[in-house]
């Protein structure tokens, strides 16, 4: 493993690097030139800097990384991401092309250099945090990385040293028709091919976008991203893996440390983390097992239509089980009426293979049973919509998952009908909103919809604020704001959000 | 069970090699009394904890009763087991009985050690392997291990499980997770590469039969399955060794053995599974199949291998569309004039079949008017025969390492059958109602044994049991894949030693 790292200096040549000695050692490199707009990021920075330069590089990054992140959960896709994130780079963290000749070329680059090594110390505190981290910093460089300029690229690519056989002309002729087949090329196009053991680039295998012969990949030139984001991305979890380590000797420094704490807090938690106080609602008692029938009819599509298969087959397949269950416990359930629901739910099967097969998956969904990490934390947290419109869709049979995005147009229409949005032209917004996968937007369109009355009322009377009615971006969150707005007036005009956030 | 090693196993008479078989045979015969007694003394309690309603077991329609057991419902009397075994209509698949009987003269245990150690003599390879054991009273008991083929034989031979699973090789001996310092030490490192096809997922397209039932009919959507998947496996990922094995009621399993396939990563196993899953889509999704042209080539393939089977196993053997159940085919063609016009056809002649229906997709379409170009329409059709014969694969038990399978050659619990392996060169003749059961095989042995007479003992302990039964073409062709894949792993080890031996100097 680590032991046979060729970047491990020879044990010979380690006597001068004396660790005593170090610090008062000359840096080897004390001005590095960096060659390519696109950064692989291995070498850590040598020259000194400010504190203050310290403190804004990190925000100026923080807050480039925060926009992605957002664009994520608004689930935008890549080329909404792109032209959203555009301004925000030029603003924050600009990167010109050698072409450019612009003057402040090595200065960029040099900030976006320091920037991602000061947000590495920031985030490589906590698991959490690095997987966040590696994330949202693989797609920052994915993004760069296809608006590079061509020449450049090829360039940077070489540079890294990364091993990938080039297809011969001859076996490019041979294999000619599929090929073209798997490129969508039209003939006569010529197109570079490079060939990579298929384990290399499971994100291509997976969506079908290579040639396989024989556990060898062909690969498309173009897709190479892949390849380079996923090795850019293996490297900086290894890296990461190592600052963690290398953390604690900041414990006595006081002069980064209070800075690095901070910029830590500062990046927020999703909005659609699950917030415990979405399970208190002023003025609904503690649901039972009985009143569930009761409330489905302020729940979202997405667990109203599991409710509404649980009734007609009494049965749900294995993850539409887990969906709603999570649900149910966000809402405040207990575990006891929990086993109770499903029990009664499941009306076609003995109490034997209930018990056997079903229960414990509740307790354990709970918290109740597993591991000590799942006992700890309380079982698993209620999904939200940035889970559900992320995992991947339902197979035959399954019904789980965000309906507006795995029902068909005819179906989602019919659905939404029924749960009485009738007005054609939310029913044509809806349509639109599916067709450009703004999922949870449409979701929204029709709590608005079925809402508007109520909304207009709280609206008039000021008695909810901004936030309260800010767009809805967890199931939870759309049953207790619905619920809250049926029965305004009944003593509960009060807090929506608030309380402790819950990390997902 | 650690403290039961007998003397007499020692490690070289076991795993000399695969010609000296018949022998161990004969020293079991002496510590049967013994297994016996012990296990008798547990009988009472497992008949208490007999009360499942085996009709409720077996009526799920969620999963293969792959999680179910049943329990005795009747035991057989106490019987030495030198005396034949009396085979009632009426004794359940897994007796205790039976169960002991089938795990001591049946169950290949040497093959299957060979198959997960791949090497004649123990390794970490099988010692740090995960079986999971279904008890009779249903009890599920995970991460056992056994050094030997033999310590795993007894421990079968005592728990008599209805059926165990095989997890991943971890990284530690799995019976000593506990004890490790840190728990993220105790990790899998190597786990076959499965598949499960299931035909619960067929459910929304098969006629025949609902439920836990199959026909030949239905076979037919596992046959197609098997086909294009070892064809891909093969031809598309490059592995040799694959085992497809017939998971005992209406499914089928496929093992990936080479070694690049166990050591593969769990998301380059979601890479694979993704790339052979096609039909994507819930219960609401309405069209399934949502491909881009030209196809790609495994895709291309596939169609080319289906397109056969779905004149004679879906159209004629299926027949889905006929009377009142055209509105799916109805759809999931894209254009409105052509829509209407089949509605009206059809909906005057309710019982024309299906083949029928399919052909007047393309005559009606040749009178004209269609808004959409004969190319759409014919990868319309396309579309159609991927969603109806293309694979369905359970595709969550093959992106994870850990994911335990039932192992091959148990015995279903509900239909008694012994999960054999399939011989994918002749797939199209293997019938799953033609698998023998359990008390079939118990029966076999003895009507052979009687049929020889009790006198000549030399020669008739010459021969092992399952030899004696309709199990043989099973176990022999299991045997001879292990071989197969025990020769390229050797050879492999050997280069490799060869390799750094050579390095030395």
């Amino acid at each position: 493993m680590i032991r046979h790292d060729k970047t491990r200096i020879d044990a010979k040549r380690r006597a001068n690097l004396d660790y005593k000695k170090r610090q008062f050692a000359k840096p080897e490199f004390q001005k590095r030139d960096f060659e390519h707009r696109l950064n692989y990021y291995i070498l850590p920075p040598t020259e000194e800097i400010t504190l203050e330069e310290f403190e804004t590089w990190a925000i100026d990054r923080l807050k480039v990384l925060s926009e992605l992140n957002s664009c994520t959960y608004r689930n935008r896709s890549p080329e909404e991401t792109a032209e959203y994130m555009t301004p925000i780079l030029n603003k924050y963290l600009p990167l010109h092309s050698n072409s450019s000749n612009s003057r402040a070329l090595q200065d960029e680059r040099k900030k976006d250099h320091y920037s991602h090594f000061i947000l590495r110390l920031v985030f490589a505190g906590s698991e959490g945090n690095r997987q966040l981290f590696s994330r949202l910093e693989a797609m920052l460089f994915r993004m760069r990385f296809k608006e590079d300029d061509f020449r450049e690229r090829r360039e940077f690519v070489k540079s890294l040293d990364l091993d990938w056989e080039d297809v011969s002309e001859e076996e490019k002729k041979q294999l000619a028709p599929e090929l073209t087949a798997v490129s969508g090329f039209k003939k006569g196009e010529e197109q570079d091919w490079f060939k990579v053991d298929f384990t290399r680039v499971p994100e291509l295998v997976e969506g079908r976008k290579v040639l396989l012969k024989r556990g060898k990949a062909y690969v498309l030139q173009r897709e190479q991203v892949s390849l380079v984001v996923s090795e850019f991305q293996t490297r900086l979890n290894e890296a990461l893996e190592l600052t963690s380590r290398a953390l604690p000797r900041l414990d006595e420094d006081d002069r980064l440390a209070p800075i690095l704490h901070h910029l830590s807090q500062a990046f927020t938690a999703p909005e659609a983390a699950y917030s415990s106080s979405d399970s208190n609602i002023d003025g609904l008692s503690a649901p039972t097992a009985q009143s569930i029938d009761a409330l489905a009819k302020h729940f979202p599509l997405c667990m109203q239509s599991l409710h509404n298969d649980l009734r007609a087959n009494s049965h749900l397949k294995h993850f539409g089980r887990l969906q709603y269950t999570l649900f149910l416990k966000g809402l405040g359930l207990s575990l006891e009426e929990c086993i109770v629901f499903w029990r009664r739910s499941f009306k076609l099967m003995t109490d034997d293979k209930f018990n056997k097969e079903y229960k414990y998956n509740i307790r354990h969904a709970y918290g109740d049973v597993g591991g000590d990490a799942n006992r700890r934390g309380r079982g698993y947290t209620p999904y939200s919509c940035q889970k559900l419109l992320t995992e991947p869709l339902p197979g035959p049979g399954q019904s789980h998952g965000c309906p507006y995005r795995t029902f068909a147009e005819d179906n989602l229409i019919r659905a939404v009908q029924g749960m009485g949005v009738n007005d054609r032209d939310v029913l044509n917004a809806i349509k639109d909103d599916k067709k450009k996968q703004r999922y949870h937007i449409a979701c929204n369109r029709v709590f608005e919809f079925t809402h508007k009355k109520e909304i207009r009322k709280v609206k008039e009377e000021g008695s909810w604020s901004a936030t309260d009615l800010d767009t809805i971006l967890h199931p939870n969150t759309y049953f207790k704001r619905g619920w809250l707005l049926k029965h305004l007036g009944e003593g509960n005009a009060g807090v929506v959000n608030g309380g402790e956030k819950m990390e997902e | 069970m650690p403290h039961s090693i007998s003397q007499e196993s020692s490690i070289d008479e076991d795993f000399s090699m695969p010609q000296a078989d018949a022998q161990p045979i004969k020293e079991e015969t002496t510590t049967q009394p013994q297994d016996v007694e012990m296990a008798d003394a547990d009988s009472p309690k497992e008949e208490q904890d007999a009360k499942v309603n085996l009709e409720d077991l077996f009526n799920d329609d969620d999963s293969d009763g792959e999680f179910t057991s049943s329990a005795p419902s009747q035991l057989v009397k106490d019987q030495s087991p030198e005396q034949p075994i009396q085979v009632t209509s009426k004794s359940s698949y897994s007796d205790p009985e039976i169960m002991r009987a089938f795990y001591q003269r049946l169950f290949p245990f040497r093959y299957l050690f060979q198959w997960l150690n791949h090497s004649p003599t123990p390794t970490n390879d099988f010692a740090h392997r995960e079986f999971a054991f279904t008890l009779p009273n249903s009890a599920y008991l995970r991460y056992q291990s056994f050094p030997t083929a033999d310590l795993l034989r007894k421990q079968c031979l005592q728990l008599l499980p209805s059926r165990f699973e095989i997890g991943p090789v971890y990284s530690t001996n799995p019976r000593d997770r506990k004890t490790l310092r840190n728990a993220s030490a105790f990790k899998p490192i190597m786990k076959e590469l499965v598949f499960d096809i299931d035909m619960t997922d067929y459910d929304d397209i098969r006629t025949c039969c609902t439920g836990a039932n199959i026909c030949h009919k239905c076979w037919g959507f596992i046959t197609m399955a098997i086909k294009v998947m070892d064809i891909a496996l093969r031809e598309d990922f490059g592995f040799k060794h694959i085992l497809w094995v017939y998971s005992g009621r209406r499914g089928a399993h496929a093992w990936i053995c080479d070694k690049r396939a166990r050591e593969l990563e769990d998301t380059q196993r979601k890479a694979i599974a993704g790339y052979l899953e096609l039909l994507k889509g819930g219960e609401k999704g309405g069209k399934k199949v949502n491909v881009r042209r030209p196809l790609h080539p495994h895709l291309e393939r596939s169609l080319r291998t289906l397109k056969d089977n779905f004149q004679t196993s879906i159209l004629l053997d299926q027949d889905p569309w006929v009377s009142g159940k055209a509105e799916h085919l109805l759809n999931l063609i894209p254009d409105p004039t052509l829509r209407t016009a089949l509605q009206k056809k059809w909906d005057s002649a309710p019982s024309r079949p299906s083949a029928s229906k399919w052909n007047d997709i393309d005559s009606v379409a040749k009178v004209g008017g269609l808004s959409i170009t004969p190319k759409a329409l014919v990868e319309a059709k396309q579309d159609i025969i991927l969603e109806y014969t293309y694979p369905r694969l359970d595709a969550e038990v093959s992106k994870k390492k850990i994911h335990l399978l039932k192992s091959p050659f148990v015995v279903h619990p509900g239909t008694g059958r012994v999960c054999v392996p399939i011989d994918t060169r002749k797939v199209e003749e293997f019938d799953p109602l033609g698998v023998p059961t359990v008390t079939q095989l118990l029966g076999e042995i003895d009507e052979y044994d009687r049929e020889k007479g009790e006198g000549e003992g030399d020669k008739k302990d010459k021969m092992q049991d399952y030899e004696k039964t309709s199990l043989k073409p099973y176990v022999d062709f299991f045997r001879g894949f292990v071989a197969g894949l025990m020769k390229e792993e050797m050879g492999k080890v050997k280069r490799e030693r060869e390799d750094s031996e050579a390095m030395e100097f």
